[in-house]
């Protein structure tokens, strides 16, 4: 039990150092971090990936020891007495730390007796515990058998079994669907206010900061902010607006992009978002050729547009010479008319034994579309897709792309394809010159013809300071551009994009829909997964996929409408989201029922 | 502090409902050692049995019958005859038969005439090991047929040797009898380390060793509840090992099961502390598989006079078997199985398996941390 | 084929020497294994320790005792003067052989009266025991002719007139280290091949490389043949190890080992390709490749004569490439053999390497398509 004289705030950190050794070179992961929080609040660690969340979280638990500096928690200094700090946080790690052969009542068992819970106390927690999660029922199902979001409610019950007194949590929203989310924010603002616990969440996702009460903001290993995520939106007051004009919304965001003044246009909302560069008001009439009707009406700022201020400075150069070398979406005429079905999906079904992944799931995709899968881990969006691209054979349905059916003439379709893997699937032990020539020969050419075609990648995706760097070394950001150089080696005219953006901080991300936006504007077909809820509204049209099956087809602003209620007159897509996948859960119980 | 028995218990207790259900676990311990017992009771074996033997006697008669019927007769040999000497050597090039017997056109002639005829015989000297029995063998035919003719012919008994030849605790001088009890050592090294390393380097791959730390449990707890288990289903592989050998090879197990399972269980704390050390450095799977096979299954199967005799290696190589654990166990194993609880032979090598399990042991709380770095 | 298969040979072969790990495989487990098979794995036995019980003590006894201290193959250890030590010597291991010298050993052999003499040999293994048994018998024969060629009796009616073709000196290594060309040769190209489609299921790329207009025999030949190439190549070092640093004889021609070699390569290759094609992860791929590996090396004749197996056995190796590869590479080293003799060998291997392309061909269809 906590001495009574403990005082001192949930956690101080006073000049956080550390460093690793990466195949003989020295990453600093962390670089002088200093920060207070108080205890019951919610603190948001907030970074893209490779920031060094995971490493803050490990050594704030006593796992790794630090180069420098000084950790409390509780008052208690972290290096003195791990024992005793970890007597009094709970954690979980990345992938919750479950056993995945264990049931979920052998799971709670387990952790129980590790954290010394006294016998007759557990019916009670256990009780407590499988309410709040809703894990009641599946006391007996082996944990490897639930779903993500059941998981990481276990791992969360797993490590509040003897409630902490401050609870970290890297990463817990991975790979979960929207609603496991809602739901895991709803036990966290439980947990801090009837208990007072302290709550550590690590995050990639940039809009979940403004549910925090602390954001602690970190970018390669150094602090970018620290302070409520109100103070961070309020110093970007009168620089946020939406704007609207008659010419298309791709069209626009990109011209607004590279607009003086500007330094971020991103599509959300049915709108284009606009960052000024300060408070001084733009003027719509001048500040975009071609669009004389550009309207721009105030908005509140959000968190993105902080953190997207914070970095914009240091990248501004690199990201002028990105416009300047890019020629394709100022200059591109819009997006090419609907003329026929490139991608034909009729009654596309895959049954695994007796489990069906994919159900009875049809759409079309038209020429120069961006088409867009959306859907949480295990909705069936990467069995749809690897169906597409001729990676796996479809149990019953028709499949035509670029007018081929897959199941006859799957060679010629796949020279029209370009594909890009989740992950980045780039062969590692190659040079980034090495990965640019293989993939060329394997796309047949050869010569000055090859030659060009790799100058060409390398200027347009600004390849050229890595051209010898192993691939496995790249940055994040920069490991995504060669993919997407790689899969465009061949000019194909379909491309298709496993979960493009997961991980890659929010400046890479903007680069990366420019390109594709550029691309789908000369008329190349997009079709891309997705879990960002936002990066749904940069598509044309899109598929909310959940368990198999196609929810909800159509253009984002179509879906969104739908979903709007009195309390809530305008949605976001997340809501959109979760308001179809109730939907769907009731009428499936009504069914049930019935 | 000491440990707290209910964590251990309950991280014990997760181990074997873990290995209950993980069907890899349950084959490193009991259908891989299944696997190798029976490919190497049934395949490999050093006698020289069924040797392919050419004989080419060029002028045959009563007396060449006689000495040809000893090698028709002997369970060592199986004759083929071949009419010319070339022919012979033909077959022997093309790896038809290891070894030729070739009586010459004046043989019976010069054996009567006492004038040392001579046999000629050419063994195919490419697997020494076997030529060398060969030899043996044709030296054992040869001796016996001259002393039971000169015993026949009532001639006075030639000033000669004779000798009788003991050979002690394997009588039918079987290399099943001498191979299986190593192989069990190997068997043992396998469970021990590598299963051990591979457990705990899934713990590290999963993510769940880093949950793990950050709770109340102490190292040691952790160290001593994945001991406990992976003994008990090491010593279980063990107990079916000893089963097949006696009850489906029919070795003969002439020392004391008490004796065994007591030498068994130092040889499986070294292994296990091996393995645990192995985990400590390495965190994936993959890497703790290569790290165990390198360290020490392969030193296990090729330095411990398992198959090899650690005499016959070079002083150098001689010396390196000192630090291999399974050395001492095969020694122990042998002689337990073949000859009987030899204190001489069982008391220094338990001393050492002692030894090397308190070191390596201790190593393996020494390194062990509660840390990720 | 052609230019796209070039350049996934090239991306294999540069990948392969690219990865620390791969690199570990081709040059870390050769080496150590042909350290330790040349040296450590060894029949051979020299100086092995034999104590002798003497009962006569006269002179013709002594100059049987003499003949073992001055033989080269055995040391005496210990010179008994009681029957009471010579449990304890062979039960401890202190000696693998005792020879026990009769009370009446002169006086018979002087009488011409068979002179008895006992050997008592540790029997624990089975193989030293029989070549302990061999050498003391030898000195007893040696010795038995000696005595009677000077003490005028008559000689023995036929003598054994003993040659030992190929390896005269009978060294262990001259079998070992040819075997080892074809052991190592086998587990790398395994190892490399079977890891290699693995490798990219892993890491994603092998879905990328499915969605190129490579077909299927594509992607065959760009995995099969950088293992085929790394076989060979590794195969050319063993055999410049044996040749110039274990100096066994090479007494054939290149030209039917090298045909060996390739049509073996092929077969493992295969063999490895069908392993991979079957396995989702590295790990799966490592443990298909053992599970082959160990039958297959132990079934293969490296070590033990495949002749004293069970015939059920015997049956089995008929599949194992290594097999033929074995008798192939052995009958060139030492028996200078040529393509007529090894003829036999060669049609079994291409059919093997056949059968196995030919699977992993159909198994890529099978789970890729």
């Amino acid at each position: 039990m906590p001495a009574a004289a403990d005082r001192g705030p949930a956690l101080r950190l006073e000049g956080v150092r550390r460093a690793f050794r990466a195949g003989g070179r020295v990453v600093t992961a962390l670089d002088g971090i200093d920060a207070v929080a108080a205890r019951g609040d919610v603190i948001g660690l907030i970074g893209p990936d490779g920031a060094g969340k995971t490493t803050l979280m490990r050594l704030i638990a006593g796992l790794l020891r630090l180069d420098a500096g000084r950790i409390e928690v509780l008052g208690i200094e972290v290096a003195r007495d791990p024992l005793a700090v970890q007597a009094r946080l709970g954690y979980m790690p990345q992938r919750f730390g479950l056993y995945e052969d264990l049931s979920v009542g052998e799971n709670l068992d387990l952790y129980a007796d590790l954290q010394d819970v006294p016998r007759a106390s557990r019916p009670d927690r256990y009780a407590q515990l499988l309410t709040m999660t809703g894990l009641g029922p599946f006391r007996s199902r082996i944990a490897g058998q639930l779903s993500g979001g059941m998981k990481q409610k276990l791992g969360l019950a797993c490590t509040l079994i003897r409630p902490p007194e401050v609870l970290l949590l890297d990463e817990p929203t991975v790979g979960v669907d929207p609603v496991s989310r809602r739901e895991l924010w709803q036990i966290i603002g439980h947990l801090t206010r009837d208990n007072g616990t302290t709550v550590l969440f690590s995050t990639a996702y940039l809009d979940e900061a403004e549910r925090c009460d602390t954001v602690l903001l970190i970018h390669e290993g150094r602090l970018l902010g620290h302070g409520s995520p109100g103070a961070f939106t309020a110093e970007m007051a009168g620089r946020s607006y939406f704007a609207t004009a008659a010419i298309g919304r791709r069209l626009l965001q990109a011209r607004l992009a590279a607009a003086p003044g500007v330094i971020d246009a991103v599509i959300q909302a049915g709108h284009v978002r606009v960052v000024a560069e300060s408070t001084a008001p733009l003027d719509a009439a001048t500040l975009v050729a071609g669009a004389p009707d550009l309207r721009l009406a105030p908005t509140a700022p959000r968190f993105e547009d902080a953190f997207v201020a914070r970095l914009r400075p240091a990248s501004a150069g690199r990201r002028a010479a990105a416009q300047a070398a890019s020629p394709a979406p100022t200059s591109a005429s819009p997006p090419a008319p609907a003329g026929g079905a490139v991608i034909e999906v009729t009654h596309l079904t895959r049954r695994f034994g007796a489990f069906t992944a994919v159900k009875d799931v049809n759409f079309a995709v038209a020429g120069g579309e961006i088409f867009g899968l959306l859907g949480a881990n295990g909705a069936g969006k990467s069995t749809t897709f690897r169906m597409l691209c001729g990676l796996l054979p479809p149990s019953s349905g028709g499949l035509r792309v670029a007018g081929f059916d897959l199941r006859t003439a799957a060679a010629p379709a796949r020279g029209r394809i370009g594909y890009m893997a989740q992950k980045f699937s780039l062969y590692a032990d190659l040079s980034v010159r090495h990965n640019l020539r293989f993939f060329s020969s394997v796309y047949g050419l050869a010569g000055a013809a090859q030659r060009r075609r790799i100058e060409w990648a390398v200027a347009e995706f600004e390849l050229a300071s890595m051209l010898d760097a192993t691939a496995r070394d790249l940055p994040l950001g920069f490991k995504q551009r060669l993919a997407l150089a790689c899969a465009l080696m061949h000019e194909p005219r379909i491309l298709f994009l496993d979960e493009p953006t997961s991980g890659v901080d929010p400046l890479a991300r903007r680069e990366f829909w420019r390109r594709i936006n550029g691309l789908a504007a000369a008329g190349v077909t997009v079709l891309v997964t997705t879990h960002f809820m936002e990066e749904a509204e940069y598509c044309d049209r899109l598929a909310i996929m959940a368990q198999g099956e196609i929810l909800v087809e159509g253009t984002p602003d179509a879906i969104k409408r739908a979903a709007v209620r009195a309390d809530r007159p305008d949605p976001t897509m997340e809501d959109a989201f979760i308001a179809v996948v109730e939907a769907a859960t009731a009428a499936a119980a009504a069914g049930a029922a019935a | 502090m000491k440990p707290a028995p209910s964590r251990v218990l309950a991280l014990m207790r997760k181990e074997f409902l873990q290995i209950g259900r993980d069907p890899s676990a349950l084959a490193i311990a009991f259908v891989m050692p299944m696997i190798l017992l029976l490919l190497f009771g049934y395949g490999v074996s050093l006698d020289a049995r069924n040797v392919r033997l050419a004989i080419v006697v060029e002028r045959p008669d009563a007396l060449t019958a006689e000495f040809t019927a000893e090698f028709d007769h002997s369970a060592y040999f199986r004759a083929r005859r071949f009419l010319d000497i070339q022919q012979a050597e033909r077959a022997m090039a093309t790896d038809k038969v290891d070894g030729i017997i070739w009586l010459r056109a004046d043989f019976t002639r010069r054996f009567d005439a006492g004038a040392g005829a001579p046999i000629g015989v050419i063994i195919n000297g490419v697997d020494a090991n076997t030529a060398r029995i060969v030899e043996g063998y044709v030296q054992q035919v040869w001796a016996g047929w001259l002393a039971a003719r000169a015993h026949a012919a009532g001639r006075g008994p030639q000033p000669s040797l004779a000798v009788t030849a003991e050979v002690r605790f394997n009588r039918s001088v079987s290399s099943r009898n001498f191979l299986i009890p190593g192989l069990i050592a190997m068997i043992m090294t396998l469970t021990g380390a590598l299963l051990t390393a591979l457990v705990i380097a899934r713990e590290w791959e999963r993510g769940t060793m880093e949950a793990l730390m950050v709770t109340r449990v102490r190292i040691r707890e952790i160290l001593l509840a994945k001991l406990v288990p992976y003994f008990v289903l090491g010593m279980g592989g063990m107990a079916m090992s000893v089963a097949l050998a006696v009850y489906l090879f029919g070795v003969p197990l002439r020392g004391g099961i008490a004796v065994l399972a007591a030498t068994s269980a130092l040889f499986m704390l070294a292994a296990l502390g091996m393995g645990l050390l192995i985990s400590g450095v390495a965190r994936n799977q993959f890497v703790a598989g290569q790290i165990a096979i390198i360290a020490t299954f392969l030193p296990a199967f090729l330095l411990s006079g398992f198959v090899f005799d650690i005499e016959s290696m070079p002083a150098v190589v001689r010396l390196i078997t000192h630090v291999v654990a399974a050395r001492y166990f095969v020694a122990i194993l042998q002689s337990l199985f073949l000859a009987g609880d030899i204190w001489p032979v069982i008391l220094p090598n338990a001393a050492a398996l002692a030894l090397m399990a308190a070191i390596f042991l201790g190593l393996a709380r020494a390194t062990a941390r509660k840390r990720l770095d | 084929m052609g230019r796209q298969v070039l350049a996934l040979i090239q991306k294999e072969l540069l990948a392969i020497l690219r990865d620390a790990r791969s690199r570990m495989v081709l040059i870390g487990p050769p080496l150590i294994q042909l350290m330790v098979f040349g040296y450590a794995a060894s029949f051979d036995l020299n100086h092995v320790p034999v104590a002798i019980y003497d009962q006569d003590a006269s002179r013709a006894s002594a100059e049987l005792v003499h003949r073992f201290t001055g033989s080269p193959t055995v040391t005496v250890e210990a010179m008994l003067h009681s029957g009471r030590r010579i449990d304890r010597l062979i039960d401890s291991r202190r000696v693998k052989l005792v020879l026990v010298i009769d009370r009446r050993f002169s006086r018979n052999l002087l009488t011409g009266r068979p002179a008895r003499v006992q050997l008592i040999v540790d029997g624990r293994n089975s193989n030293t025991a029989l070549v302990t048994e061999g050498y003391a018998n030898t000195i007893l024969g040696d010795f038995s002719a000696a005595w009677a060629s000077a003490h005028g009796g008559p000689a023995p009616a036929a003598v054994l007139d003993l040659r030992t073709r190929y390896n005269p000196s009978l060294a262990s290594r001259w079998f070992i280290v040819p075997g080892i060309v074809a052991l190592l040769t086998q587990v790398v190209t395994l190892l490399v091949v079977a890891l290699s489609v693995a490798r990219e299921r892993e890491m994603g790329t092998f879905d990328q490389l499915l969605v190129t207009p490579l077909r299927q025999i594509d992607i065959l030949l760009g995995k099969g043949i950088p293992g085929v190439l790394i076989g060979v190549l590794e195969a050319t070092a063993i055999i410049l190890a044996a040749v110039f640093w274990f100096h066994v004889p090479l007494r054939g021609g290149l030209a039917p080992l090298y045909a060996g070699l390739m049509l073996f390569v092929i077969a493992v290759t295969g063999v490895g390709l069908a392993i991979s094609a079957l396995s989702a992860t590295q790990q799966q791929a490592l443990l298909g490749a053992f599970l082959f590996m160990v039958p297959s090396i132990i079934l293969s004749g490296f070590a033990t004569p495949i002749a004293n197996m069970p015939a059920a056995v015997q049956w089995l190796t008929y599949v194992n490439p290594m097999r033929y590869f074995l008798i192939i590479v052995r009958g060139v080293f030492l028996q200078g053999a040529g393509f007529g003799e090894l003829a036999p060998q060669f049609w079994p291997m291409a059919a093997i390497g056949l059968v196995t392309l030919a699977a992993a061909g159909w198994l890529f269809r099978k789970r890729v398509v």
